[in-house]
């Protein structure tokens, strides 16, 4: 910039854009509540609510991959504790309150986070994303040698049970509200550690790791907490699924899981808070609408193509596109 | 006693026949679903073809039954219990799909029969392996119709042992399907007075087995079974070939083996296993022309579950013709009354836990010498009866059996 | 006889040598991937489809062709090579900047889309592939019973193995390539044709993959899936030799063969899960793997 401008205009033209950018925001969060609300009444409600799970799924794992710039390669361990701790809770104890079992699934997989945190979070890039891969892969044996699991048959029948005793989630509207509720729930608390100062500190982490050690902060211990939290945010949506389905299944421990999350956020917009919404809302219908129509047999080469076009094409994803093009002209 | 049965079934029959004349049919359409492994490993056995096979059935039926017209979805399951769940969630919600046929998986069949009995709709399995499903996990709103592990196991090991396979050595998929196989053969063996000398369970899936075989030559045992499917069993077969196991005086016994495994292996490594199987396209001038027809539209012969499906959904739109309706309950009670005789199956009965039996049939790869052409695969040795091929309902855990 | 653990001594040792020939895949296979990722910084997840499509070529090309094993053992990898050689040229060139993660994305697409064509053109009962008429039969070693053909896959992997070793860590072609990789900008400038060299390395990375695939076909049955399973195990063991290390994956792949088949034998449910704890076990404690570089 070339006309000086005292600190003090600076810092208000700061403020000022924040606040308008924040407005805006609020704008389209607004806008799309809106729709989520309405939506069960024109949309399938189960399809919606498998989309709200996967999305919240990719949005725990967004929070790694793009606010701390790690790459997980072992989500699904998490997704899948989630889903069999709940599940076995309420098929084994019945009666037991559905809330109760999604804190403690949530629990459960927080836990388990902790533990491949503590063991990876010193690795870097690749490494990183190996050695949770691998560590998912032993849960996953675990899972599948456990006898409670039900194996390769997975777990079935799961009752969706009554949220605080008297609202009944076999009703699939009860049910969408709630999961929007879940959603709302992991959704503003990422975007709450995004914006908070602890939020500032993992971008200065992914920026450049050794400026921000030598800044003093304890580069490892910020790390942890925000795989920690996304390992935990990963079960929840677990959990929630597992309700809304009645099952759980080997397939959300399987690796793929591990590796369709990275693509739904890829896709979506890496490091943008709507990016893996859009990614999952985006890659769930498209699975969903070709295994049903008359590309059945096609559908992983349909799948393939766009993630090479995506990759050549629009690497910031879609939301990043858009922002990208919103900033170019508008700005 | 059973001609008193068969009266007032007709007369329950004719009684709703005139009381629901109208509007008998929900949304004046037959909305049959069609889910299976369409791009997976189970793909070939039933997939896509199946789905010509379904069609076949309705045209044959004359694309329509009782005045309605029918309409067929069909959707790729993965072989994931999510999107089996998903999708026939959603055709019984949304869709009004009144029927959900083909379903492989085991973990895909049990998603997809919770949620059909839930809301009271009906399945016919004809995919799956595990005997469990009209075991244990039984319900009044499906119907397992080709085969299952109880007769796998029975029709080989029963026949293997009593030609002098006394010590065995089974290898086993690791998981529920593999599980329930092995425990299936282990009985039959020991009742029949052979001994199990090891049991080794590979991960799922495996693609060297060179290491199992050599614990199997190892083991001493005279038999070395298999209890897995699909490439499994037919890497686990090459390999057999190329460590000489049956040169050295082992028998092989593959307990699950679909045609289009065979054919894949070709007799030359084939050549000899015995396999149980529920149907196979060269057994009459019956079988052979519906191949034949089937065989023009998709270049492949129909495995078994290809002719169960076409048998399935012709006996499945008879009893709705028959009935007038399409009410679940209804029509699987006019399915169960009415004997099965096509070319599929003579006299197949389904029982009241859902289990469809009719004959079975032993057979044996040919030599290459004997193969005419490259589906020219089984000599069937033995036809195994409905009744000693299946559990039987004395031994049956399921609920709808009174014990 | 005499045991170990239980287990008489003559299994053991047929298991051990077993072991050794699997090794010999997994060395092949991770080697072309420690060739691409050690040179070339691309994380390719389509090697297991290369793999097949090697397998699948052999057996292909003899059921329409009549070409054979030998023919194909240098045809299958060849035109591998030349679609990597396309692939690398109007795909992964166009994100060589960018963060590797893309290139695995990328790959994992191209993946699915080989994997589901060919799934749809031959099905997945797989294929079978006669073994060659001079590898027929086997010898008894006493301890077991050896196929001639698994003697020779463990020669030719072997081979080709310390053969690629050589040549890039030893010749000058592969001190070209290293240095290229390095810093292309400079040897652009000393007149080398940077951009080449990294389209043919990719090439050479993928026809490993395939020549391992021609090996695999008379053995495993071939189908359009069978690259997918091996992907992540193969990755495995190149992170346990060390990413981007020669030697590295040559090593590791046959010590991990070893240890996959006396799992087999111990505790053969983990045969497929015992890789993931060695990589846990490794990574803790030489966080580059075992021939790998600290970063």
């Amino acid at each position: 910039m070339m006309t000086p401008i005292s600190e003090n205009t600076a810092t208000k033209r700061y403020v000022e854009n924040a606040l308008r950018s924040e407005r805006r925001h609020f704008k389209i969060y607004a806008v799309l509540l809106l729709l989520a609300l309405v939506a069960p009444f024109v949309v399938y409600p189960v399809f919606l609510m498998k989309i709200l799970c996967f999305a919240l799924f990719a949005v725990a794992f967004n929070l790694l991959l793009g606010y701390v710039g790690l790459l997980s390669f072992g989500h699904a361990a998490f997704l899948a504790t989630g889903g069999y701790t709940t599940g076995y809770l309420l098929s084994t104890y019945s009666g037991f309150s559905t809330e109760l079992a999604i804190l403690l699934a949530t629990a459960a997989s927080t836990l388990l986070g902790l533990l491949f945190g503590v063991l990876a979070i010193r690795r870097q890039g690749i490494y990183f994303a190996m050695i949770t891969l691998a560590l998912a892969q032993l849960v996953f044996f675990f899972y599948l040698q456990s006898p409670f699991t039900g194996g390769e048959d997975g777990m079935h029948g799961i009752p969706r049970g009554a949220l605080l005793g008297f609202i009944d989630l076999q009703n699939n509207l009860m049910m969408y509200y709630f999961v929007l509720a879940v959603f709302v729930f992991g959704f503003g608390l990422v975007r709450r550690i995004v914006h908070s100062p602890y939020g500032q500190i993992l971008k200065a982490i992914k920026e450049n790791e050794p400026r921000a050690t030598s800044l003093g902060y304890n580069v490892d211990q910020y790390k942890l907490v925000a795989f920690v939290v996304s390992a935990g945010l990963a079960g929840l949506a677990g959990s929630v699924k597992t309700i809304v389905f009645q099952l759980a299944s080997l397939n959300d421990a399987h690796w793929h899981m591990s590796g369709e999350v990275v693509l739904m956020t890829l896709l979506g917009g890496v490091g943008t808070l709507l990016g893996p919404v859009i990614g999952a809302a985006f890659v769930v219908s498209l699975e969903h609408q070709l295994a049903q129509s008359a590309l059945g047999n096609w559908v992983n080469v349909i799948l393939g193509i766009i993630f090479i076009v995506c990759v050549l094409t629009f690497r910031a994803g879609i939301v990043g596109e858009f922002q990208k093009f919103f900033k170019k002209n508008f700005r | 006693m059973n001609l008193m049965k068969k009266i007032l079934t007709a007369a329950v029959a004719s009684a709703m026949i005139a009381g629901t004349a109208q509007a008998a049919i929900s949304n004046n359409e037959v909305r049959i679903g069609y889910l299976a492994d369409m791009s997976g490993t189970y793909r070939d056995l039933a997939g896509p073809n199946g789905l010509t096979a379904l069609q076949m059935a309705i045209e044959d039926f004359g694309g329509q039954v009782h005045g309605a017209p029918i309409r067929v979805l069909s959707a790729d399951d993965r072989n994931s219990a999510d999107v089996a769940s998903s999708t026939v969630r959603q055709w019984v919600e949304r869709d009004n799909v009144d029927m959900v046929a083909g379903m492989v998986a085991s973990s895909v069949t049990l998603a997809a029969v919770r949620i059909l009995e839930q809301n009271d709709k009906l399945g016919i399995v004809s995919g799956s392996a595990a005997s469990s499903i009209t075991n244990e996990h039984c319900s009044p709103n499906h119907i397992h119709y080709v085969y299952d592990t109880y007769p796998l196991a029975h029709g080989t090991a029963q026949a293997v042992v009593q030609e002098g396979g006394d010590s065995w050595f089974i290898l086993t998929a690791d998981y529920a399907f593999g599980h329930a196989l092995e425990a299936d053969v282990e009985k039959v063996v020991l009742e029949n007075g052979g001994r199990v000398i090891q049991k080794v369970r590979h991960p799922f899936p495996t693609s060297d087995f060179s290491s199992f075989i050599l614990q199997a030559q190892s083991s001493g045992a005279s038999v070395v079974a298999l209890a897995n499917a699909g490439s499994d069993t037919t890497n686990a077969i090459t390999t057999a070939g190329e460590f000489g196991l049956t040169q050295s005086g082992q028998t092989l016994a593959a307990l699950l083996l679909f045609l289009t495994d065979v054919h894949a292996l070709g007799v030359e490594a084939a050549q000899g296993i015995q396999l149980t199987t529920g149907w196979y396209w060269d057994m009459n001038d019956e079988t052979r022309a519906w191949s034949d027809r089937f065989m023009e539209k998709t270049g492949v012969r129909p495995t078994m579950v290809h002719a169960g499906i076409y048998s399935s959904t012709l006996h499945y739109l008879s009893a709705i013709e028959a009935t007038g309706t399409d009410d679940t309950q209804t029509v699987r009670r006019h399915m169960m009354d009415t004997p099965i005789n096509d070319m599929f199956a003579q006299n197949g009965i389904i029982r009241e836990d859902g289990r469809m039996i009719h004959d079975m049939y032993l057979a044996q790869v040919k030599t290459p010498a004997e193969s005419q052409n490259e589906w020219d695969l089984y000599n069937i040795v033995r036809t195994i009866p409905a009744e000693e091929a299946y559990r039987p309902l004395s031994e049956s855990q399921c609920r709808l059996v009174n014990n | 006889m005499s045991m170990i653990f239980g287990v008489p001594v003559a299994v053991l040792s047929g298991q051990l040598l077993l072991g050794l020939i699997n090794g010999a895949f997994y060395a092949l296979l991770s080697l072309g991937l420690a060739v691409i990722f050690g040179l070339l910084k691309i994380i390719n997840f389509s090697h297991g489809a290369f793999y097949m499509l090697g397998a699948l070529l052999t057996v292909v090309l003899f059921n329409t062709l009549g070409v054979n094993y030998w023919m194909a053992l240098f045809l299958a990898p060849l035109i591998v090579g030349i679609v990597g050689v396309l692939v690398e040229y109007f795909l992964l060139r166009k994100i060589a900047n960018e963060d590797h993660i893309y290139s695995l994305l990328l790959t994992f697409g191209l993946a699915l889309v080989i994997q589901g064509v060919l799934t749809n053109i031959y099905g997945v009962s797989g294929m079978r592939y006669a073994i060659p008429e001079v590898f027929r039969g086997g010898v008894n070693l006493g301890f077991m019973f050896l196929p001639y053909y698994r003697a020779w896959v463990i020669v030719a992997a072997l081979v080709v193995c310390f053969g690629t070793w050589f040549m890039i860590e030893k010749t000058k072609l592969g001190s070209y390539l290293r240095a290229g990789t390095e810093n292309s900008k400079l040897m652009q400038a000393f007149g080398i044709n940077v951009p080449l060299l990294v389209s043919l390395t990719y090439g050479f990375g993928v026809m490993l993959a395939a020549f391992a695939g021609v090996l695999a076909a008379p053995i495993y049955s071939v189908t359009p899936v069978m690259g997918a399973n091996i992907l992540i195990i193969v990755f495995a063991v190149v992170v346990i030799g060390g990413m981007g290390s020669i030697i590295g994956a040559i090593v590791t792949g046959l010590a991990m063969g070893v240890i996959e088949g006396l799992t087999k034998v111990f505790y053969p449910e983990a045969a497929s899960t015992v890789i993931f704890l060695v990589m846990v076990l490794v990574l803790l404690v030489k966080p580059a793997g075992l021939f790998g570089k600290e970063a």
